[in-house]
């Protein structure tokens, strides 16, 4: 049968995007998982991927096309059941912004490539839709307004477009009634539209980063402890390996926040329509600053089942591709916690925006050498300090302080060396 | 230049009989009589019993030799009483004039048009009230226009002739005595393409055939509650002008179909779903519809009012979309028109 694999949401501040280029041709069969083509937006050219095993029967939308989001971009012959291949979740986590809290600069901690796909997910959702209109949602999204707490006045209590506007703020655009109704017609196939990307980028994380503040009431907690040994057996096991094979520490901490979240699944996951929903696997979004301005926060995916080796190539490739503007799909929509960590030339400590909807982000400073009491003993130690910022609806800190209590032994014990 | 409905319709014959011989009319009563609907009053006298050819009562007898005559090369006008009996001769319009042309390879168009009144609202009962003409819009290798004003009733039907396949034309009952502005050179329309009749930009309303007045009454009276309403006459229903309905809800974000035919299977349930799959990206509200209740339509006054959309129930379909009103609005699949119970009868 056949279906159209359609433009997928990669931010809250994406309406549409323009294809680059297609790797596959009709008549071709892809696998799940597979990287079918790239799409430019305001995060840098992404790779997408297909979710399904399916057959390429036309392109619809040829490179150079800007395609609204939602709007199909190839025709799908697919075998066996009827399932829906739209890459789009309905829910929140998909169509989120992926721009990490904007509060610090990410260190470029290095890199390693992990294709491992998350599964598309298709979580029952338990509490009943909001009954949101088809064009509310999009002017919702244009505007960064979530429309799940927009207050509805139309029919049956819906929330229309109007709603939206008006819970936006003002009236910033023309609302319904636009004298064209013609569809865009496709712009310039400009492939890099660096200052309008930047720009978007920047209006993205302002939306994301507003609604964080105005929505979520953070808490905060902070814990300094000492990396002195850990920082030793690494500088031992990477001291014979060539330099592309050394364990970055940026690894170790990922690991460390990864496995921390184990015990504690209350940190890992979303509030959505006001409760909290657990994520299926544990994805760290690493936050990368981008040159000229920006950051994305592509997700690590499976984090506490990979070695510190796979873990370090994963973020090698990450960020070598953030920066080059090729992100995939999955990676920016993923991530069910964010990481962020301000390398080895920032300040002592950074408190983390939460990136909604998120619950939780880690803050890792920079390591400084410190005098340091421990066995009765003073000496001098480098340290590092971490932080939590929590979304305290959906848990308390005492919870997290045990979170980051752990994290922090995990660190130090440096176990996984 | 005022003019009836009746009367253009009836110029359009007279000016198609004058223009091309090969062009005559023929039916039930249409001499003698007049017509059923007095529109061919006079035209016996005028052109003659060749031209102007009483049928016995056998719609499907008719009809067959008006398809005859049409691949015969003539270009016959076959006039059949009402669409409720037009049933007698659906062999002949689906299963012949619709496909004789592919049957043949090509080889043979038919060029037959083929008039019906059509509609409700003059106490004639279930058996003369019928509104199915989104039936005949079903079936591919017709034409199905339905003209709504003087203006397309007096210039639909030479174009008709002059296509080379079947047309059948809808006239609305309820239209005939209406009158209407019509200018001196008034000639020949195209078939296709849907017509704003308002412009609007809180809600369109679309609709065709005897129901546009109703929905002009509506918009003016929307108007007066602030909703600006935009009207869309279809004038033809097969082929849809897919390009103006997505384009009015493109402009208003939100529709409501009115249909004087049942909803089950309707036409309005084909214009709904176009519009979810052209423009459901553009709806601030689910599509509604208001349509003939779905029971066979009664014979008292007050009933025939009761199953057939009113002004007042496109008002309120409307106000319930723009104004969130609620009730008929809240798009149940089974709901959706003005009264919640229209058309869910078995």
């Amino acid at each position: 049968m056949s279906r159209t694999y359609d433009m997928p949401a990669l931010g809250a501040g994406m309406e549409s995007g323009i294809v680059v280029e297609w790797h596959v041709e009709p008549g071709q069969a892809v696998k799940r998982g597979d990287v079918i083509g790239i799409v430019d937006t305001e995060k840098g050219a992404i790779d997408i991927e297909i979710w399904d095993d399916a057959e390429i029967a036309e392109i619809l939308a040829p490179p150079g096309t800007e395609v609204p989001v939602g709007e199909p971009l190839l025709r799908l012959k697919v075998a066996g059941e009827d399932v829906d291949l739209d890459p789009r979740e309905d829910e929140a986590p998909e169509v989120e912004p992926q721009e990490a809290p904007a509060s610090q600069e990410a260190p470029a901690p290095e890199v390693a490539a992990a294709d491992v796909v998350a599964p598309p997910q298709a979580p029952p959702s338990p509490a009943p839709r909001r009954r949101v209109s088809p064009l509310a949602r999009r002017r919702a999204e244009a505007l960064g307004v979530d429309p799940e707490r927009v207050e509805g006045t139309g029919p049956g209590g819906a929330v229309t477009a109007a709603d939206v506007e008006a819970a936006a703020g003002g009236d910033p655009s023309p609302p319904s009634p636009e004298p064209t109704p013609e569809p865009d017609p496709a712009p310039a196939p400009d492939p890099s539209p660096e200052p309008d990307r930047q720009a978007a980028m920047r209006r993205a994380i302002a939306a994301a980063m507003t609604r964080s503040k105005r929505e979520i009431p953070h808490y905060y907690l902070s814990h300094t402890l000492s990396m002195e040994s850990t920082l030793r057996r690494l500088e031992e096991v990477n001291r014979d390996r060539p330099p592309a094979e050394r364990i970055l520490v940026a690894a170790l901490y990922i690991k460390a926040v990864a496995q921390g979240l184990e015990a504690f699944p209350e940190l890992n996951g979303f509030w959505e329509d006001d409760a909290f929903r657990q994520a299926d696997g544990i994805h760290p979004g690493l936050a990368i600053s981008l040159r000229g301005g920006g950051l994305v926060a592509p997700a690590l995916h499976d984090a506490p089942s990979r070695s510190l080796e796979e873990l370090t190539s994963g973020i090698r490739d990450v960020v070598q591709r953030a920066r080059a503007g090729r992100l995939r799909g999955s990676e920016v929509t993923d991530p069910t916690i964010t990481v962020t960590s301000l390398g080895d030339r920032g300040v002592d400590t950074v408190f983390g925006v939460i990136h909604p909807p998120q619950v939780a982000i880690v803050g890792i400073g920079t390591v400084v050498e410190r005098p340091w009491a421990e066995g009765g003993m003073v000496g001098s130690h480098r340290t590092v300090t971490l932080t939590l910022s929590a979304d305290h609806r959906a848990g308390d800190g005492h919870r997290g302080s045990l979170f980051l209590a752990r994290v922090a032994h995990l660190l130090h014990t440096g176990d996984e060396l | 230049m005022k003019t009836t409905y009746r009367e253009a319709v009836r110029e359009a014959i007279r000016e198609a009989m004058h223009r091309d011989e090969r062009v005559f009319l023929m039916g039930e009563d249409v001499g003698h009589y007049g017509g059923c609907y007095a529109v061919s009053k006079g035209l016996l006298d005028e052109f003659g019993p060749e031209r102007i050819r009483d049928t016995p009562l056998a719609e499907s007898g008719f009809t067959g030799a008006g398809i005859g005559a049409a691949l015969g090369g003539m270009r016959p006008i076959v006039e059949i009483m009402t669409v409720n009996f037009s049933f007698l001769a659906l062999d002949q319009i689906v299963n012949n004039a619709a496909t004789l042309l592919h049957m043949s390879g090509g080889a043979f168009n038919v060029p037959v048009v083929i008039r019906m009144a059509t509609g409700g609202g003059r106490q004639v009962a279930a058996q003369h009230s019928r509104s199915l003409e989104g039936w005949y819009a079903h079936i591919p290798g017709l034409r199905i226009v339905t003209p709504a004003t003087v203006e397309d009733a007096r210039g639909m039907l030479w174009t008709a002739l002059e296509d080379p396949d079947p047309v059948l034309i809808f006239e609305h009952v309820m239209l005939y005595n209406m009158e209407g502005e019509l200018a001196e050179d008034a000639g020949p329309v195209p078939l296709e393409g849907a017509a704003v009749r308002r412009a609007g930009t809180d809600v369109s309303l679309i609709t065709y055939g005897g129901s546009l007045w109703k929905v002009l009454e509506a918009a003016d009276e929307l108007a007066s509650h602030g909703i600006s309403a935009e009207v869309l006459d279809l004038r033809s229903l097969r082929p849809l002008d897919d390009e103006a309905i997505l384009a009015t809800v493109a402009r208003t974000h939100r529709a409501v179909v009115v249909d004087e035919g049942w909803r089950t299977g309707g036409i309005s349930a084909e214009i709904t779903a176009r519009i979810m799959e052209g423009a459901f990206y553009e709806l601030d509200a689910p599509v509604v519809r208001v349509c003939g209740v779905e029971v066979p339509m009664p014979y008292p006054a007050h009933l025939e009012r009761a199953a057939l959309p009113q002004v007042a129930d496109i008002v309120a379909a409307a106000r319930g979309l723009v104004e969130g009103q609620g009730e008929g609005a809240d798009a149940g699949p089974a709901r959706g028109s003005a009264g919640g119970s229209r058309g869910d009868a078995p």
